[in-house]
C-alpha cells in the first residue's frame, strides 16, 4: 500500500493540520517510512496469537462507585482562554 | 407500475445509567446542577490523568445484556474515537469499538398479536457528551458556543439492534420494551425528556423482496415515542417519493423537527465516520469472571414479560390489563401495593386502569408523582366493599384523594359521604317516592321492568346519592311485586 499526497491531505485535515506543499511532501515520504516497516512485521507468522489490547499484563482496574469532589468551578474555568456565565467559551464551530 | 417497499429500521439506542459517579471519574452524575459544578480533571481532559472505569457501569452493562439474552464478552476493552467538536475537552470519545461487552441478544415484542424477534447487535459502554449552548439561533449562526462540561463522562449504554423493525410502529414498541426492561432492572432513569434515554434510527427502503438494502438515512433528535413515530412515517414517505421518481437516496443524518413535522439534512460531513478508532492505552482490557456473570444473572429482578404472565396466571387479570399495568414498573410496583393491602387484583386493576389511569392522563402526570398513595388506595377499596360508600361515592372520595393526597377515612367523615342502608330509613324514602311516581309504578307493574331503574333513580336523588342501590333495589321489588299474588 502506497501513501499518496492526497492520503496525507486527508489525514492532515481529520487531524486539523494545515501543511504546506513541502510538509505534504516530507509527511507523504514519512508515512510511507513507517509503513514500510509495518510490511516488515507484516512477514511474521502470528497464527494463534491474540491481537494485542494493551501492551501491559493488567486487567480490571477499576473504581469504586464512589463520589468524590472535583475541581472548584472556578478553579476549573480558570485557565479557560475565555469564559462566560460560568461555561468554557468556545469559537465558531463550523 | 408501482413497485411495494419494504420498510427496514434499526434503532441505535443511548441510555444514561444512574450510577452515582462518572464512568472514568469520581463527579457525580446528578442532573440539572450549577454550569461546571461536576468536572475535574479527569472529565476536562486536562493533560497527564488517568481515567479509571466505574466498577458499577461494568456490572449494569452486563446486566443490561442479560435481561436482552445478549452474550457477555469475556474479553472486552475500550477505544477512542476521534472527532473535533467542542462537547468532549479530549477532542475524542471514549467507547468501545470492536470488542463490546454484550453482542448477540435479542427483545421479544408483540405485534398485531403475534410474537417477534428483534435481533440486538450488540451493547457498548461509553462516555456522554457534555452539554453545547450556541450564541445563535443554531450552530451555523453562532459565532461561538458554551461548554457545560456536567455530562461529560455520565456513563452511556449505547443499544444497537439489527435492522429487524419494519414499520414505526414496530419501533415505537420495541424502544417502549426496551424502556420498561431498563427500568425493570434499575440501570436508568429512562426519562426521553431529560435525555437519560435517546433513540437514533437507521432507515431505508427496498422493493418488497429484495434482499439486499436499500440505501439508509441516519434519524437524530426524536425526543418521544410519537416523535419516534412520526418522524420516521415522514421519512418513509420522503424516500418513498425520491425511489418512485426514479431518484437515488442519499446517505446522510438527518434531524427531526418536530415543531415542522419534517426532517432535514444536516450539514452533511465529508469526512463523517472517519474516527479512526484505536485502543485506548489509559484503560486496561476486561475480562470478566463467568461466576459473576452468574451472580448478576441470579439477582435480575422479574422482568415485564414473566410479571404480565403471572399476573395473567396468578392473579386471573385478563391479558390487556396485565400488559398496561406491567408497561411501567412503576405502575406494575403501584399495582402490587395496593394488592398487598386488598387482595382483589380484578377490582384493583379496573380501578388503576378506570380512574387512575384516566386521572394522570388528564392531569398529564406520571404514576411517581400520583399523590394517592397505594395504601390509601387499598384503604378506599375496603371501605367501598364493607358498603360503607356506593361506587360513585368512592369515585368522588378518588378524585379528592388524586387532587390532595388526603386519607380516603377522612374524606369521607368531612363531607359525610356515608351510604344508607338502613333499610327502616330507606323504606320511608320509597314509599314516598312510590307516592309520588304513580305512572312509573303502574308502568312497572304492568310488566315494564325497566321503569324500576328510574324508581330507583329518584330514591338516590332523595338522598343525595347516600342510599345503598342494592337495598333500593330489593325494597322496591319487595313493595312492588310484579305479578300480584
Amino acid at each position: 500500500m502506497k501513501i499518496t499526497v492526497s492520503d496525507t491531505e486527508h489525514v492532515a485535515k481529520l487531524a486539523r493540520l494545515d501543511l504546506s506543499e513541502q510538509e505534504k511532501k516530507r509527511y507523504t515520504q514519512s508515512l510511507n517510512d513507517i509503513l514500510g516497516y509495518m510490511e516488515v512485521l507484516n512477514r511474521v507468522d502470528t497464527t494463534g496469537v491474540e491481537p494485542t489490547a494493551h501492551v501491559l499484563k493488567l486487567q480490571n482496574v477499576f473504581r469504586e462507585d464512589t463520589i468524590r469532589p472535583g475541581l472548584d468551578k472556578k478553579l476549573a474555568l480558570d485557565n479557560a482562554p475565555e469564559q462566560e456565565n460560568g461555561c468554557f467559551k468556545v469559537p465558531r464551530i463550523v | 407500475m408501482s413497485v411495494e417497499y419494504e420498510v427496514v429500521i434499526g434503532l441505535e439506542v443511548h441510555t444514561e445509567l444512574k450510577t452515582k459517579t462518572k464512568i472514568f471519574c469520581s463527579c457525580p452524575t446528578e442532573f440539572g446542577s450549577e454550569e461546571n459544578t461536576h468536572v475535574c480533571p479527569v472529565c476536562l481532559g486536562l493533560p497527564g490523568v488517568l481515567p479509571v472505569l466505574n466498577k458499577r457501569v461494568l456490572e449494569f452493562a452486563v446486566r443490561t445484556g442479560l435481561a436482552l439474552d445478549c452474550q457477555i464478552a469475556g474479553f472486552s476493552k475500550f477505544d477512542r474515537k476521534n472527532y473535533f467538536y467542542p462537547d468532549l475537552p479530549k477532542a475524542y470519545q471514549i467507547s468501545q469499538y470492536d470488542l463490546p461487552i454484550c453482542y448477540h441478544g435479542c427483545l421479544e415484542i408483540e405485534i398485531g398479536g403475534a410474537a417477534k424477534k428483534i435481533g440486538i447487535t450488540r451493547i457498548h459502554m461509553e462516555e456522554d457528551a457534555g452539554k453545547l449552548v450556541h450564541d445563535g439561533a443554531t450552530i451555523n449562526t453562532s459565532a461561538y458556543s458554551l461548554g457545560d462540561y456536567n455530562r461529560a463522562g455520565v456513563p452511556l449504554l449505547e443499544i444497537v439492534s439489527e435492522p429487524d423493525l419494519r414499520s414505526p410502529e414496530e419501533a415505537r414498541i420495541y424502544l417502549e420494551k426496551l424502556k420498561a426492561i431498563l427500568e425493570y432492572i434499575d440501570v436508568s432513569d429512562v426519562k426521553m425528556e431529560e435525555g437519560s434515554l435517546r433513540c437514533d434510527a437507521n432507515i431505508s427502503l427496498r422493493p418488497q423482496g429484495a434482499k439486499t438494502l436499500g440505501t439508509k438515512a441516519e434519524i437524530k433528535n426524536m425526543n418521544s415515542f410519537k416523535a419516534l413515530q412520526k418522524a420516521l412515517e415522514y421519512e418513509i414517505e420522503r424516500q418513498r417519493k425520491i425511489l418512485e421518481k426514479g431518484g437515488r437516496i442519499i446517505q446522510e443524518t438527518r434531524t427531526w423537527d418536530d415543531a415542522q413535522g419534517v426532517t432535514a439534512s444536516m450539514r452533511s460531513k465529508e469526512e463523517a465516520h472517519d474516527y479512526r478508532y484505536f485502543p485506548d492505552p489509559d484503560l486496561v482490557p476486561l475480562v470478566v469472571d463467568p461466576q459473576w456473570v452468574k451472580e448478576i444473572k441470579d439477582s435480575l429482578p422479574e422482568l415485564p414479560d414473566t410479571k404480565r404472565k403471572r399476573l395473567t396466571s396468578e392473579m386471573a387479570l385478563p391479558d390487556y390489563d396485565a400488559r398496561i399495568i406491567t408497561g411501567s414498573k412503576a405502575l406494575a410496583d403501584f399495582f402490587d401495593r395496593v394488592v398487598a393491602g386488598y387482595n382483589e387484583p380484578k377490582t384493583v386493576s379496573n380501578w388503576m386502569m378506570g380512574e387512575l389511569l384516566r386521572l394522570l392522563n388528564a392531569k398529564g402526570i406520571e404514576i411517581d408523582k400520583c399523590k394517592v398513595t397505594p395504601e390509601n388506595f387499598a384503604a378506599l377499596l375496603q371501605i367501598q366493599a364493607d358498603g360503607t360508600i356506593s361506587g360513585t361515592m368512592a369515585k368522588t372520595v378518588f378524585e379528592e384523594m388524586f387532587s390532595t393526597g388526603q386519607d380516603p377515612a377522612l374524606i369521607i367523615r368531612e363531607k359525610g359521604l356515608v351510604q344508607i342502608s338502613d333499610e327502616g330509613i330507606l323504606a320511608g324514602v320509597i314509599d314516598k317516592v312510590i307516592a309520588a311516581n304513580p305512572q312509573s309504578v303502574a308502568d312497572y307493574k304492568a310488566g315494564k321492568e325497566k321503569t324500576l331503574g328510574s324508581l330507583v333513580g329518584q330514591v338516590m336523588k332523595e338522598t343525595k346519592g347516600q342510599a345503598n342501590p342494592r337495598i333500593v333495589n330489593k325494597l322496591l321489588k319487595e313493595k312492588l311485586p310484579l305479578f300480584p299474588a
